[in-house]
C-alpha cells in the first residue's frame, strides 16, 4: 500500500498540522511516512500545501506531481491541484468559497462541508479534523486507535485534553462527507 | 537498547543529532530554510542536558569564526546556514582548512544567485566541492538524501573531520531540510572530557602544558618554502581521503541500460522517476554519490561503461555533470537535466528528459 | 660580571618573564607593541595563569604575536578575534581568554564582532592597540586616524568630508552594558607604562569576576607609519593623539 496525498488550502486552516497528524498516525501503524510542506511566505497567510505519503515500502520521492488523493480547501488550490490527481484517484474538497467546482470525470470526488459545520457548532479550530474525517471515511489507511496515538504524539502534552474533541470532529467529518461525482 | 523512533524535519534531525552525539558547541545565525536547527537547539536546552554551548551569533561571519575558535581548542563545534550565509563563511572555511582544524558545517541550500529564493536548490555544488574560499583546500562533502541521513551524517561528519583535521560540509537542500520522515535517534552520548582531548588531540590550543611548548593554531606561514610544505602535507591528506572515504549508493543498476546520477533530494525524485520509467519498460538505474568530494569517480567509470547513456539530474544549471563527464572520460554520452531558482523537478519531467536521451 | 653573577637576585635589575618566548620580535624600534606584549606576559606570570590562558592574535602588525607569548595562541582572520574569543571562553569558561588587536582589526573590519562581543558581555579581556594608522600594510588610513593626518591613503591629510570622522570606538564600547571595565592607557613613558600594566592586570582580574568584557585601549605610536623618529613619535603622540584619545578609566565595575 502506498497513498500519496496532497493537502492544500490557506495558511492558518491547519493544512500542515492535519498532514502531521496523519503522518504520525502512519508511524504508529508501522508505516513509512513522508511530510513535505510548501514553506516560506505562505506560512504567513497565503496558500499552503503539504505532500503526505504513507506506505508499506520505502518512500522514493517526498516531492510529487501526481497524487492518489487531493484534499482541497480553497479555490487557488483547486486550480493548482485538480489536475494532479491520478486517473481513478480521489479528490475531497470543502465547497466553502469554491466558485469553480471540479470537472474531472475520471476520478472520485467528494465534498466535505467542514467550514459550515465547524462554524455551525462552534469548533472552527477543529475544522481540519473534520476534513481529515472525511478522508479517513474513504481511505481508512490509519485505524482510530492509531489516530489517537498520532494525536498524542503530534499535540503538545498541554493540549492532550483536547484529543476527544479532535476525535469527535473526525467522526463528524465522516458523517457529513457526501459524494459529488463517482466513477 | 532499542532506538527511539521520531518524526522529524531534516533540520530538526541535524540539531537533535548534534545534542545526542555529544557536540560541544553550535554557533549560527538564522536563515530560511534552515532556521529550525537553531530553534530546535534553543528549545531543547542542550546546555542543561549535555553542557553543549549554543549561541546565536551576530552574523555568519562571526559564526564561522566562533567555530574556528572552538575547533582550535579540540572541541567538536559546528555551524549551519543556507547559501547566502555560507557564501559569507567562505573566508572562515579557508582558514579552518588552512589551520587544519576539524569542524562541521551544514548548508541547507536555497536558490541563488544573490538573495535568490528560499526554495530548494543544488546550485552550491561548485562552491562546496571546488573551493569557495581561497587557496588549495577541499571540503569533505556529505550529501544526505533522507532525514535519517541528516541525523547520521552529523556524527559521521565529526568522525571524518577529526580523522583528517579538515572541515566537513553536509550539503543538503530545502527539501531534505523541511521534509519530515521517520528517524531513529540514539541515546545521549557524553561530550568528550578535557582529559580525552588532551590525550587524543595534542595539537589543540587548550592551554599550555608544562611538558610542551605553546601550541599555535594558525594558517599563516610567511616563508613560502615552508608554506609549500604545508600545502604538500594537506594534499597528501586529501589523497588519502580520496582513496578511503568515497561513499555512494547504487539503486536498480543490475540490469540498467541507462543511468541517473543524482544526489540529495534529486536522488529521491529520481527513484520515483525510475518507478515510472520501469513501468514503461525503460531499464534505468541510479548512482547516488553520498560523498560529493571525494567524488565516486571510479565507481561511476566502471558502471558507466555498461550504460548506453547517463543523465545527471541536479537542481542547478549543470554543475555535478562536469564531474560525471570527467569520471566516464567521455566514453558514454552524458547529459544534464535540471531545474533551478528553487523549482523542484517532477518525476514525470525527469522521465521525459530520459526519453529524450534515449531518442538521441 | 659573568652571566651567573648577573642573574643573582642581588645583582638582577631586569628579568625577562618566561611567559615571553626567545623569539626575536619583528617590531620596529620604538614601537609600543613590544612593551604591551611584555606587560601582558608579566601579568600572566604574576597571576600564575600561563597554563590556562589562551590568546588570540589579530591580522596587522601584531599578527605574529603568537610567536612571542609562551601560551597557547590562535591566529584569527582579520577582525574576528572577538568571535574566536567568545567561542573559546564559552567552551572553556575556566580559562583566561584574551584578544590582542589593532585599530584596523578591532575598529574597522571587525567592528561588528567587537560591538556584539562587548554587548553580549563575554567574560574575556580585549587589548586594543591604537596607533591611528595601518602599520603592516604600509601606513594607510585607519578608522582612528586623526583629522588632517597624512597617511598613504590620505596623502593630503584626512579630510572628514571625503574620508569620514575619526572613530572613538572605546567611548562607544564603554556605553554597552556588556563591558565591565573600559580604560584607555599609553606606553610612551615609564609612568604611563606602569599605569598601563596595572590596568592590564586589573583587566585580567576582572575577567575572574565574570562580569563581562574588560577592555584596555593602549594609545601607541607608529614611527614608521608616522615617518618620525621614536622620540619625536612619542612627542607627536602626546601633542596630537592624546587630545583626541584622552587617557583614563571610562568604566570601572561597581565595588560589591
Amino acid at each position: 500500500m502506498t497513498e500519496e496525498i496532497i493537502i492544500a488550502g490557506f495558511g492558518g486552516q491547519g493544512v500542515l498540522s492535519m498532514g502531521k497528524i496523519l503522518a504520525y498516525s502512519g508511524i504508529m501503524q508501522n508505516k513509512e511516512v513522508s511530510w513535505m510542506p510548501s514553506y516560506g511566505p505562505e506560512m504567513r497567510g497565503g496558500t499552503s500545501n503539504v505532500t503526505v505519503i504513507i506506505s508499506d515500502e520505502r518512500i522514493s520521492s517526498p516531492c510529487l506531481n501526481q497524487f492518489d488523493t487531493a484534499i482541497i480547501l480553497n479555490q487557488q488550490s483547486m486550480d493548482k491541484f485538480e489536475h494532479s490527481v491520478k486517473s481513478g484517484g480521489l479528490l475531497i474538497y470543502d465547497p466553502n468559497g469554491i466558485t469553480d467546482h471540479p470537472t474531472r470525470k475520471d476520478i472520485n470526488i467528494y465534498q466535505v462541508a467542514a467550514t459550515d459545520k465547524a462554524s455551525e457548532i462552534g469548533i472552527m479550530k477543529l475544522f481540519n479534523m473534520i476534513v481529515l474525517g472525511g478522508f479517513l471515511k474513504i481511505k481508512s489507511i490509519v485505524t482510530p486507535e492509531m489516530l489517537h496515538k498520532g494525536l498524542e504524539k503530534s499535540l503538545p502534552a498541554r493540549h492532550h485534553h483536547l484529543i476527544p474533541d479532535n476525535e469527535k470532529a473526525v467522526e463528524i467529518g465522516k458523517e457529513i462527507l457526501k459524494p459529488y461525482h463517482l466513477l | 537498547m532499542s532506538k527511539e523512533l521520531r518524526l522529524m524535519k531534516g533540520n530538526e534531525a541535524i540539531a537533535e543529532a548534534a545534542i545526542r552525539c555529544g557536540v560541544d558547541g553550535y554557533f549560527g545565525y538564522p536563515i530560511t530554510p534552515q532556521s529550525e536547527i537553531l530553534e530546535h537547539l534553543m528549545a531543547e536546552k542542550p546546555y542543561e542536558k549535555t553542557g553543549m554551548v549554543v549561541l546565536q551569533a551576530e552574523s555568519e561571519v562571526a559564526s564561522i569564526n566562533m567555530v574556528y575558535g572552538g575547533a582550535a581548542t579540540g572541541k567538536r563545534v559546528m555551524t549551519t546556514s543556507s547559501s547566502p550565509g555560507i557564501s559569507l563563511m567562505q573566508e572562515g572555511l579557508s582558514y579552518i582548512a588552512g589551520a587544519e582544524l576539524p569542524a562541521l558545517i551544514v548548508n541547507v541550500v536555497r536558490g541563488g544567485p544573490g538573495l535568490g529564493t528560499i526554495q530548494p536548490s543544488q546550485a552550491d555544488y561548485f562552491q562546496t566541492t571546488k573551493g569557495g574560499g581561497h587557496g588549495d583546500y577541499r571540503l569533505i562533502t556529505l550529501a544526505p538524501s533522507s532525514v535519517q541521513e541528516m541525523y547520521d551524517f552529523v556524527e559521521l561528519g565529526f568522525e571524518l573531520a577529526f580523522k583528517y583535521r579538515n572541515p566537513v560540509m553536509i550539503l543538503s537542500d530545502g527539501v531534505i531540510g523541511q521534509v519530515m520522515e521517520k528517524v531513529e535517534v540514539d541515546d545521549y552520548k557524553p561530550r568528550w572530557t578535557d582529559e580525552y582531548i588532551k590525550q587524543n588531540f595534542p595539537w589543540a590550543a587548550f592551554g599550555k602544558l608544562p611538558t610542551r611548548n605553546h601550541n599555535i593554531i594558525t594558517s599563516l606561514e610567511l616563508d613560502s618554502s615552508k608554506q609549500e610544505q604545508v600545502n604538500i602535507r594537506i594534499q597528501s591528506k586529501y589523497k588519502e581521503c580520496e582513496a578511503k572515504e568515497v561513499r555512494y549508493e547504487e539503486i536498480m543498476t543490475q540490469d540498467a541500460e541507462y543511468l541517473f546520477v543524482a544526489y540529495g533530494s534529486s536522488a529521491r525524485i529520481c527513484q520515483k522517476a525510475i518507478e515510472l520509467a520501469r513501468s514503461e519498460g525503460i531499464k534505468v538505474g541510479l548512482l547516488r554519490p553520498i560523498t560529493l568530494w571525494p567524488f565516486p569517480s571510479k565507481a561511476l567509470k566502471a558502471l558507466g561503461q555498461k550504460m548506453k547513456g547517463i543523465l545527471s539530474i541536479e537542481m542547478s544549471a549543470g554543475q555535478m555533470v562536469e564531474d560525471v563527464k570527467l569520471a566516464v572520460e567521455c566514453r558514454v554520452p552524458v547529459e544534464h537535466y535540471g531545474r533551478f531558482g528553487g523549482i523542484i523537478p517532477t518525476p514525470t519531467e525527469i522521465c521525459e528528459a530520459l526519453k529524450k536521451v534515449i531518442a538521441k | 660580571m659573568t652571566r651567573e653573577e648577573i642573574i643573582k637576585p642581588e645583582n638582577l635589575v631586569y628579568r625577562r618573564t618566561p611567559v615571553l618566548t626567545d623569539a626575536t620580535m619583528h617590531y620596529c624600534p620604538g614601537c609600543g607593541h613590544g612593551t604591551v606584549h611584555r606587560m601582558i606576559a608579566e601579568v600572566i606570570e604574576e597571576m600564575g595563569i600561563q597554563e590556562n590562558t589562551i590568546g588570540i592574535a589579530p591580522v596587522g602588525c601584531s599578527v605574529l604575536a603568537y610567536n612571542y607569548f609562551d601560551v597557547d595562541f590562535i591566529e584569527a582572520a582579520h577582525g574576528r578575534a572577538p568571535a574566536i574569543a567568545t567561542a573559546i571562553k564559552r567552551l572553556k569558561p575556566d580559562h583566561f581568554v584574551f584578544s590582542y588587536q589593532g585599530d584596523g582589526d578591532l575598529a574597522a573590519i571587525g567592528t561588528g564582532e567587537t560591538i556584539h562581543t562587548c554587548n553580549r558581555g563575554e567574560n574575556i579581556t580585549m587589548i586594543f592597540v591604537n596607533n591611528g594608522i595601518y602599520g603592516m600594510t604600509g601606513g594607510q588610513m585607519a578608522p582612528t586616524t586623526l583629522e588632517g593626518m597624512k597617511t598613504a591613503t590620505s596623502p593630503y591629510g584626512r579630510d572628514r568630508e571625503i574620508m569620514g570622522n575619526t572613530l572613538k570606538i572605546t567611548e562607544l564600547l564603554a556605553q554597552l552594558p556588556g563591558t565591565c571595565y573600559v580604560t584607555r592607557q599609553a606606553v610612551y613613558s615609564p609612568a604611563t607604562a606602569r599605569k598601563c600594566k596595572k590596568a592590564i592586570r586589573q583587566a585580567f582580574e576582572y575577567q575572574k569576576l565574570g562580569k563581562g568584557v574588560s577592555f584596555v585601549e593602549v594609545v601607541s605610536n607608529c614611527n614608521s607609519g608616522w615617518k618620525l623618529q621614536p622620540v619625536q613619535a612619542n612627542e607627536w603622540l602626546v601633542e596630537n593623539m592624546l587630545p583626541m584619545f584622552p587617557l583614563g578609566d571610562m568604566k570601572v565595575p561597581d565595588k560589591e
